[in-house]
């Protein structure tokens, strides 16, 4: 039976449950340093003097950094892109002369007990000048870079629009926050002089390349190991000043250095999103088709660039047009720096935004054109007959082309599940006897599968079991299931018997990671090939010592069979593994990303007295081509929409008006328990298989969170009965209180 | 320093603590129990919930020289004479865990409250449920694998 389409049981879960998993907080090196970093605690400031001579006196301090120590280190680098005048605002790894946002690096203190770190952190003395702290990226007179995405006429569909709509939206500073911390211990192997760094992951073997250039070390003497992540959402395993340290420290310091932040340095440092201030305006013909859509917003990305450039940016401008034809197009972003944390991608990066923005521009033609919201969705969405689809620009400096998709017909089977028009009668005829209740909708777009090519390298192991080495990261979502599952079906093995490995730069030389959606269509299809290859290889060995055409031979149950005749099994794996060497490789390339869509439809009912917002019902119907394990593509939706509920009600990182961060324990960053999160349906359907790799995949990392802002934001509307209320993100009790009154 | 003993999971650890020590910091450090995971410390998300005596306990918010004396279970002592818990079965058969770093602390939350409310409802399991933080699983899994495991045991 083909294990591919099956939820079966993770592979991942049993050290997990037991107490045996190996977070980085978990492992220990002997003789180990503890890293504590001292953080700036002016939002603006010119430093004056950093005085670490008490921090030092105190007994169990091996040593105290600052700027000076690390001078040598160049600015931590971006990845590479097309977009200029990045390069002046990159991060040194401590600060040099000025701080710029209130818990940025200034000083590290190396200890033998965190305790200890903890107290000489305390010991530095902080002579710093406060600077006028720049809040508002609408204001903010730094401007590293303006993103323009255009095509067709705009200035004729906005002279030939029968009507303009125009909205001012804005979405909230909030972040991936996983529940560990960052951590990092690096330490330099005292035989083969190999300086390693555990507790990565995300992108292993890039990060690897960066370190390695920025100190100046031979990318084959630095390895990265990743162990058990505990959540990753875009914003760990990126890198950060802090990895930078405990590699150097351990290096010259001659120690294992371990680095464990708090939360409420987690909250203060890592990186944060989302935050944006966008001016859209559409223009559209009597029946409420989109003629020309022309948006310019602000992109808050805090005090400096990090690893991602621009990217959220980019992504904001290409994705905006969504699932809509959209014949005329024109986004400006522009990338502003504040006395703010640093920004760069969490979970759904850009689309949570644009997704916000067009379908509240949706809700509001149809609200002028008193159209149902489903209908004028209908009139703009790209027929089926019309795909592949090619937006004329590039995100992710990949041609934009949706692959594959039947979009109307998403759109009706997520009504039909959700029981739209009785609901809608329903829910009237609660309003009416007083209830504050609504509904809303949103489709989205999704991007997946991004390149450049990925590796996979498979063997049979003595006992056995089945190897299958990959340069993928698993951040908790799945990974080695997934790909046991891909490989299982190729090669005629249990997928239990067949071992993933992943996040170790040191059994593969080349892999990306796993990060934009991109590991079960990137990795798995790599890994797919390389079980084909080992198949047709074990095949061909056997032809040769059985005797036997190869026609007639098969691999089944992790057993070679003879397919001719009913007869005893030839062999079993673990015996052809002592007989001869099995091993392959298969590698897989894409120039394009694929692009899966959804709904999401929601109903959401408002307390008057205290204006809180309740979610009632919540679906998510999603077509992701070819779904390997439907329940793990379920878990990720049901999660995503947690999250994704968090940034439309809860979750906001505030500032006061000197820049102080307001937002830096969990009792004032609101993450939602079980009581804030419905019951979640889910829709998975496979209509529309990629044609970009044999398998058909897409991604499913990002589709629970995607259209959450936007489809609560159209639910409330419909609740308070008010046109287009829902302008900012996230909705707190206190702006629906005002709205009330 | 100070020594104390610890039971832990019913083995006696005698450790030297210094007062400011953390029950999560002994636990982890030096006891060799680094099950326990650590999330916000400031008691918040629930992550590092172990049983004292047999009631949930925020471990992060308890000194270690305060449990001399007293009975500590962690998620290591959960799985007897190599057999599962229900409640870690149920987790992997529900999906009821993506990263896992929050699932110690809803283990142990879970495992004090089956054995004592055999009976409860899934609205009185949300509201356990809603004790701790997930990140990964929108807690609907959890929710099933704890209700799975309670009436496996009723």
């Amino acid at each position: 039976m083909k294990v591919v389409g099956q939820s079966v049981q993770r592979l991942e879960d049993e050290p997990l449950v037991t107490g045996r998993g190996r977070f980085v907080g978990n492992l220990s090196f002997p003789g180990e340093l503890h890293m504590r970093v001292v953080r700036s605690s002016h939002a603006h400031a010119d430093l004056i003097a950093v005085d670490a001579a008490q921090a030092l006196a105190l007994p169990g301090v091996a040593a105290v950094w600052t700027f000076a120590d690390v001078s040598e280190v160049p600015p931590i680098e971006f990845r590479p892109t097309r977009v200029q005048g990045l390069e002046p605002y990159r991060q040194t790894v401590l600060a040099n002369q000025c701080v710029r946002y209130v818990g940025e690096p200034l000083a590290a203190v190396f200890a033998e007990s965190s305790y200890v770190a903890e107290d000489a952190a305390e010991l530095v003395a902080v002579d710093a000048s406060p600077l006028p702290a720049r809040l508002d990226a609408r204001a903010s007179d730094i401007e590293p870079t303006v993103l323009r995405k255009e095509y067709g006429d705009v200035g004729e569909a906005f002279r030939k629009a029968d009507q303009v709509i125009t909205l001012e939206l804005s979405i909230g500073r909030h972040s991936g926050v996983p529940l560990e911390c960052r951590g990092a211990i690096a330490r330099q192997d005292p035989e083969t002089q190999v300086l390693e760094l555990y507790g990565a992951t995300k992108r292993p073997h890039p990060n690897r390349d960066v370190i390695a250039r920025m100190l100046r070390l031979d990318p084959a003497r630095v390895q990265l190991f990743e162990g058990h992540i505990g959540g990753g959402f875009g914003v760990r395993g990126e890198l950060y000043p802090e990895d930078f340290l405990v590699c150097l420290a351990a290096l010259r310091l001659g120690r294992p250095v371990k680095w464990l932040e708090d939360r409420r340095e987690n909250l203060l440092a890592c990186n944060q999103s989302r935050e944006q201030f966008h001016r859209i305006s559409a223009a559209i013909d009597s029946a409420g088709r989109i003629l020309g859509l022309q948006d310019e917003f602000f992109h808050d990305q805090g005090a400096y660039v990090r690893t991602h450039g621009a990217r959220v940016a980019d992504l904001t401008a290409g994705m905006l047009p969504s699932v809509y034809r959209v014949p005329a197009f024109r986004a400006v972003a522009h990338y502003r720096l504040t006395n703010k944390t640093p920004a760069a991608t969490y979970r759904a990066p850009g689309r949570f935004e644009a997704t916000f923005v067009i379908e509240r521009v949706m809700d509001a033609i149809a609200q002028r054109l008193k159209i149902d919201r489903a209908e004028v969705r209908r009139r703009n969405l790209i027929a089926k007959s019309e795909l592949p689809f090619t937006r004329p620009f590039q995100v992710l400096d990949t041609d934009l082309v949706l692959d594959s998709g039947d979009y109307a017909g998403l759109l009706e089977k997520a009504q039909h599940a959700f029981g739209w028009d009785a609901l809608e009668r329903e829910l009237a005829g609660r309003r009416t006897s007083g209830e504050c209740v609504g509904m809303g909708l949103a489709l989205f777009l999704e991007k997946s599968g991004l390149g450049p090519t990925d590796l996979a390298k498979i063997g049979l192991l003595e006992n056995g079991d089945v190897e299958v080495v990959t340069g993928a990261a698993s951040l908790g979502q799945g990974v080695e299931t997934v790909i046991a599952q891909i490989c299982a079906d190729a090669l005629g093995v249990d997928y239990k018997r067949i071992v993933v490995v992943h996040g170790r730069t040191d059994r593969i030389h080349k892999g990306f990671g796993s990060h934009a959606s991109r590991t079960t269509v990137m990795t798995g299809n790599a890994a797919c090939k390389a079980a084909q290859t080992l198949r047709a290889r074990i095949l061909e060995w056997a032809e040769g010592q059985f005797d036997l055409p190869q026609e007639v031979l098969d691999i089944r149950n992790g057993e070679l069979v003879r397919t001719d005749v009913d007869a005893r099994p030839l062999a079993t794996l673990r015996e052809l593994a002592g007989r001869a060497k099995f091993e392959a490789e298969g590698e897989f390339f894409s120039d394009h990303m694929t692009y899966p869509y959804g709904a999401h439809l929601a109903v959401v009912a408002v307390d008057r007295d205290t204006g809180g917002v309740r979610v009632l019902r919540y679906l998510v119907a999603y077509d992701i081509g070819r779904a390997v394990n439907p329940m793990l593509v379920e878990g990720q939706i049901l999660g995503g929409v947690a999250q994704g509920i968090g940034g439309a009600l809860y979750e906001e990182f505030l500032y006061d008006e000197t820049g102080q961060p307001l937002s830096v324990t969990f009792a004032d960053y609101l993450i939602p328990t079980a009581k804030e999160v419905p019951q979640v349906e889910v829709l998975i359907t496979e209509d529309a298989p990629s044609p970009l790799n044999p398998l058909g995949l897409k991604g499913a990392g990002e589709a629970g969170i995607n259209a959450v802002g936007a489809a609560i934001a159209s639910a409330i509307d419909d609740a308070l009965g008010q046109k287009i209320f829902v302008t900012r993100l996230p909705v707190t009790p206190v702006q629906i209180k005002r709205a009330l009154i | 320093m100070t020594r104390l003993a610890l039971t832990v999971n019913g083995e006696r650890h005698v450790i030297d603590v210094e007062a400011r020590h953390t029950l999560a910091d002994a636990l982890r450090e030096r006891c060799g129990k680094t099950g326990t995971n650590l999330g916000c410390e400031h008691g918040v998300c629930g992550a590092c919930t172990v049983l004292v005596d047999g009631e949930p306990a925020r471990a992060c918010l308890l000194f270690a020289v305060q449990l001399e004396g007293k009975s500590i279970r962690t998620v290591e002592g959960l799985a007897q004479d190599g057999r599962l818990h229900e409640l870690q079965r149920a987790f992997m058969e529900h999906h009821a865990l993506q990263c896992g770093y929050c699932t110690p602390g809803f283990l142990m939350l879970a495992a004090w409250f089956i054995e004592r409310y055999p009976q409860a409802d899934d609205e009185q399991i949300r509201e356990l449920v809603a004790s701790n933080l997930c990140r990964c699983t929108g807690y609907q899994n959890i929710v099933r694998a704890i209700r799975a495991a309670a009436d496996r045991r009723r």
